[in-house]
Formats: structure tokens, sequence, C-alpha cells
């Protein structure tokens, strides 16, 4: 299988992008906004609900059981939607899913195509592979037309533009819909997308989404929205193209039951989002004339080989993760510099590059484990970053500058130090002695010099006690009598 | 394409040796496992009758949608007492909506065959529901009988729905119960009027979708 494609990576790492972000008042003071009204929405509703562990437990179960049969289920689900007069295409990586979709468009010989969000097609860089061909794909969905208008990028994949507030939306609307007057009040500036939109979706004839759910046992196909825009383009267009992960099959109907739950309410913060639209295929006289399901891999299929990394295909996109994660709250999602943001996009992002790009982003966590906390499947995050973590290090270890770098030599004299007793003791009295020159006198070590200055930058270390609590136990069996003032002595130094 | 079904075959092997999966399946393991999926949610309803309703209702009003109640031989004239409110004339129905629940003095048009542009010109589109949620106050619409085509209570700027007491559950998992039998049908689960908050997490009613949507609930 060919490497995979991704879109707009680029090659700083997550501590220097967020260092530049973190610059940026107004943008933490946006995202900060946005996750706080989110929560406060999410955790109100899943209280309400008594069973809702129960739903979680279900989530994951039917998910984790998806992922054991993937093949099975893909080829159930393209039976049934194949029956049920849908098409089914199979794209290994991002060139070939660009591919069966422009050519798709280009038998229709259309310029434009209206789309309905959807992370699959920032992935595979979908918008810009069709205007290289001369195709004008115009985003639906409020917060991704303030994107696309903004020439700007995503960043939260349930609300897109929650970086921007109501002045600079109106901002974007005002050049780009050439309406010098538009007013900054919310209402205002939904009213001029649906009247710039409607014309689109009375026109266009092609409309390209992605896809929260598959159902194998009858081909169904479940797109979750609020606003509209999606069943505008997946009900009035001849044509409608879905570009849809393969680990985002289900197996039953019924499935739908729990999921249907979950979602909306850790998405969004509501018992169940405006829009729910399920269907399978065409059906004469309601929707498109013509339906293509595009089944994307790109990396995916090689992250279910191993048990803690497999979980990561769980995923619903609900992005609760980002909403409750401390790192998130600071930098927003644009220091991910990657199409998934967040906990969630933390260890899918680096997993869908065979672990060759993104590898900073499984240090972006604390580790403090709220993301798992509030996974509606029940993905164990922290368990897959650290997974992962370990990843990068075997990975580091097998180049020469990894092997001779300051944290694998660093690491591996630790493990020779505290393999052996005699070692540590004598490691303990070398730093007993060392430490004196940077001590302060207040017993504290305020700076560490060189490579662990880092350490020190932003808290005191303390000094190493007089008496190392093994000296003090081997001193006590030695002497043969319980506690003496020595040793107390020597504990007070602590 | 050539390309394609090689990429199928590839992809599907793919999994395959990353699960470690037998050449075989063994589909009644894979049965007895799904069927083992843990189910501790709540799947029957726990309240009836008044209190159903009530909390249907309650549910409805929140997301700012509309609710009248009416016995079923008032079907029409709440009707009329609806959309005169409004001042709608013009107002889209699928085929099959029964004739007794129109009132005199409005336009019904018969617009499953009309084009999203026609649709557009309607000002608005009366029709039934499928089964309808209390917990979630959401109304279900399929293509089947009063309910149309999905472009009917999509295009034009106002809903009105009838809905019956006896389709309303309360939980989630009845109402698929309820739709398993029509489950390839188009299905759209609607919640209160089209909404956005992707600006400042503002609720915001109607972008794309009908901006009112009244339930007219018949018992």
């Amino acid at each position: 299988m060919s490497a995979p494609e991704h879109s707009h990576f680029s090659s700083r790492n997550f501590p220097e992008a967020a260092k530049e972000l973190l610059a940026d008042s107004q943008l933490r003071k946006n995202v900060r906004h946005a996750t706080d009204v989110i929560q406060a929405k999410r955790n109100r509703v899943v209280a309400e609900l008594p069973d809702w562990e129960a739903l979680r437990d279900a989530g994951s179960g039917i998910r984790a059981h998806a992922l054991a049969h993937l093949d099975h289920y893909l080829a159930e689900f393209e039976q049934n939607c194949t029956r049920a007069g849908g098409q089914v295409h199979w794209a290994r990586d991002a060139a070939e899913a660009n591919r069966i979709i422009l050519g798709l468009i280009q038998r229709h010989e259309a310029k434009e195509v209206i789309k309905i969000k959807t992370m699959t097609s920032e992935e595979i860089g979908l918008n810009g592979n069709l205007e290289a061909h001369g195709i004008r794909a115009h985003e639906t969905d409020l917060a991704e037309l303030i994107v696309q208008l903004g020439h700007d990028k995503p960043s939260h994949f349930v609300v897109p533009a929650l970086h921007k507030n109501r002045q600079q939306v109106r901002a974007i609307f005002q050049r780009e819909m050439h309406l010098p007057e538009l007013g900054d009040k919310p209402e205002d500036l939904c009213a001029a997308a649906r009247t710039y939109l409607r014309e689109k979706y009375l026109r266009i004839k092609v409309a390209v989404s992605g896809a929260n759910f598959l159902v194998a046992e009858n081909g169904a196909v479940c797109i979750v929205e609020s606003e509209g825009n999606g069943r505008m383009c997946l009900t009035l267009p001849d044509v409608l193209i879905s570009l849809v992960g393969i680990e985002k099959v289900i197996p039953r109907f019924r499935d739908l039951e729990v999921l249907l739950q979950t979602l909306p309410r850790s998405a969004t913060g509501e018992r169940m989002n405006p829009y729910n639209s399920i269907w399978t295929g065409v059906h004469a006289g309601d929707g498109p004339k013509e339906f293509h399901v595009v089944l994307l891999d790109n990396g995916r299929s090689p992250i279910l080989a191993e048990a803690e990394a497999r979980q990561t295909l769980k995923c619903i996109r609900c992005a609760a993760c980002l909403n409750v994660c401390p790192v998130y709250h600071q930098t927003g999602g644009h220091a991910y510099e990657s199409v998934y943001a967040g906990p969630i996009g933390a260890i899918l992002t680096p997993q869908l590059h065979s672990m060759e790009e993104g590898r900073s982003l499984p240090y972006a966590s604390s580790l403090c484990g709220a993301c798992y906390e509030v996974c509606p499947v029940k993905i164990n995050i922290p368990e897959v970053l650290i997974h992962l973590r370990g990843k990068v290090v075997e990975q580091d270890q097998k180049t020469l500058g990894g092997k001779l770098g300051f944290w694998n030599i660093g690491m591996q004299a630790a493990a020779f130090v505290f393999e052996s007793a005699n070692r540590l003791s004598m490691a303990q009295h070398l730093g007993q002695m060392g430490q004196k020159v940077v001590v302060s006198k207040n017993g504290f070590i305020e700076r560490l010099p060189l490579m662990l200055s880092g350490w020190t930058q932003t808290r005191d270390l303390k000094a190493l006690p007089a008496q190392s609590f093994r000296d003090w136990w081997a001193q006590r069996e030695s002497s043969g009598s319980r506690p003496t003032n020595t040793a107390k002595e020597g504990r007070r130094g602590e | 394409m050539a390309s394609e079904s090689e990429a199928r075959g590839a992809i599907l092997s793919s999994i395959r040796s990353a699960l470690r999966a037998p050449a075989e399946h063994d589909d009644g393991a894979r049965q007895a496992e799904y069927e083992g999926l843990p189910r501790g949610y709540k799947r029957a309803a726990t309240l009836q009758g008044e209190a159903l309703l009530a909390l249907f209702t309650h549910r409805l009003i929140e997301y700012d949608a509309g609710v009248a109640r009416v016995p079923r031989a008032q079907i029409a004239d709440a009707v009329a007492r609806l959309l005169g409110k409004r001042g709608l004339k013009r107002i889209a129905i699928a085929d099959d909506l029964p004739a007794e629940w129109l009132p005199c003095g409005f336009q019904f048009e018969k617009a499953s065959a009309f084009g999203a542009q026609q649709l557009d010109e309607l000002e608005g589109a009366l029709t039934g529901c499928a089964v309808a949620i209390a917990e979630t106050g959401t109304i279900v619409l399929q293509n089947a009988a009063a309910q149309g085509p999905r472009s009917l209570s999509l295009v034009p700027d106002y809903h009105l729905c009838v809905v019956f007491a006896a389709q309303v559950v309360e939980t989630v998992p009845e109402c698929f119960a309820r739709l398993d039998a029509t489950a390839a049908l188009p299905t759209t689960f609607i919640s209160g009027p089209s909404a956005t908050a992707d600006i400042e997490m503002t609720r915001i009613k109607g972008v794309h979708g009908p901006r009112f949507l009244d339930v007219l609930m018949v018992e």
C-alpha cells in the first residue's frame, strides 16, 4: 500500500506552533469562550441521562466490535448499498480518492459543487485539488463558509470557526459577499449566509459530503447536522458523492439508537441536533438520482494492528475531548497543524501518517485523562498517547542521531543507574556532592544547567537531602535499634 | 475501473492482515459476539399518557418550536388557525395527505413532483410524521404516508407537522424499534427549527432549513 498523503501539513512541531498562537490573545479568548459554553451545555444534558455510562459502554462495544470485523462489515455495507442503488468506490489514499471524485464530477460536466462539512475532504485536500481542475467547491456549513471565505483553516471539527468572533466574521462576509452594510449580530450574519447559499442549493447539481455512520445491515448512510445545509446538499442535487473513512461502519440500523444519543449530547450539548438524515442508496422521486460512496483508507487499516492503537478508530468525531482538554483550551486547534486537532488529533494524526508526521503531537498533553472521561465511546486517549510516545522513542533509537541524542543517552544512563542498588547509591552520593553549586540558600534548586534547564524554567526542584532514605535505613539496621536522633536529623533535611 | 477493484482488494487484505483475521469468516462467532455486546441502557418507556405528552411538549418548546393540542376532529380548524396567524397561504403537502386535515381558504399544493425552485416559491409545508421522541423533542419523517419527499419539509420557510399521540414514544431506542421495518426509506429526524451556534456559540434559529416549526399534537 502506498504511503498516505495528507493536505496542509507543515513541518513545524507542536511546541513551536503553540508558542506563536499563545501570543494571540483574541484567539485564546474566542477559543476559551466557545469551549466553556459547549462544555457547560454538554455537562447539563449528559447529567440528565441516568444511563449515560451504560450508553458509553454500549457505544464503545459497538464501535470496537465493528472494527474487529471491519472487513466483513465493509463488504456487507457495500453489498447492501449497491443493492439499494448506490455505487461504492474504494480509495487506498488521498490521491485515489481525489481522482475518483474528480472523475465523477467531470463526468457530469459540473463546474461547481456544494459541500457539507467533511473532515475526510479536508484530510485529502479535496477543495484545492478540485480548484486546480477548474471546479469551485462551495462550503455550506456556516462555520466552514466563514473559514473558506476567510482563506483560513478549521480549528475544531464541530465548530470549525470558533476562533473567530462576530466582528471578524462580519469583516469576512462584508468583503467576500460584497455587503458593506452588513451588521454584526449573529442573526444578520446567518441571514447573509442563507441568502448567499440558497441560490447555490437551487442551482448546483453535484454535492460532496462525508458521513457520520454507515450501516452494514442495510447499506444506510447517516449524517448528523444542525443548519439544514446538509439536508439541502443531500436531497436537492442530482448527484451526491459521500467520502467516508472505512472505520465509520456500524453493524446494524438499531445501533444508531446508542450513537445518536451520545453523539449530539457530546458534540453540541443538545439532546438531539436539529437534523439527522438517514437514507439508503437512491429513492425514486426523493433526493439524488445518483449516489456514490467513496470508502477511504488513507492510513487507517494499519492502525487496526495493535490493540492500544486500534481504539483510536472508534472515534465518532464529537470533539468533546477538544472542549475539555486543558492544552486545547490554551492553544486552540491550529497549533496541532493537522486536520484533526485536540487529544484525538494528537493520537490520530501521527498514526494516519505511519508515525512519520505529527510526532510531537503525542506529547501535546498533560495526560490528565479528562478526554477519556468525556469520550462517548470510551477511547482511552492517555493510554494511546503513552503507547505512541513509546513508538516515537523506539523510532528515534533506530537513528544514529537519536541514539547519540541527549535524551536517549540520558535515559539509557538512568536505566543503567536504576538497575542496580549500588549504582543508585553511588549516584545519590555523587549528586549530594555535585548539587552544592546549584542549590540556593532556601534549599531549592532554582536553575539547572544546560539540557536540564527546561525542568526548572517553571518550577523549583528540591535539593537532595543530606542523608538518603536508603542510607538511613542501612544505618538503622546496623545499629540494631529504633530510629535515632541522627536519623531524625537526616530526615528533617528532606 | 481496474484500479478501483484493485484498491478494494488491497484495502480489505490490509485490514485482514492488521486484524490477523482468518481466511474464513466465522459468522456464528461474530453473531454471538454482537449479541453479547453490553446493552444496559434504557430501552423501554417509563412514562405514559399525559406525562409523556407533557415531556414532548416541554422539549419542543425548549427548541423554540410552537405546540398546539387538538382533538382529531379539529385538525383542519387548527391548521387554519396556525397558518392564518402567520399569514401563510401557499402550502406544500404530500400527495396522500388526508383531505380532512385541509381547511378551506388556503392554496395547498401537492408538491411531491415539484422541483426545488418551485418549492422555494411556497410559503410553508404541512406534513404528518412517522414517529416522535418525547425525551429529545424530535419528530421523525419518512418518505411514507402524509410525509412526502424530504425536500418538502426543508425548502419552504415554515413547517407544520401533525403528530398523533399514539406516534409519540419516550426514548430513542423505542423510536428505532418502530422504524426498523421501514429503515430503508429516506428518514429525517427533526429537532426544532434549523439552527446554528457557529458564531460565538449563540443559538440562531433558521439557517437553511425552515426557520419556523409548529407541531400540532392530536389526541
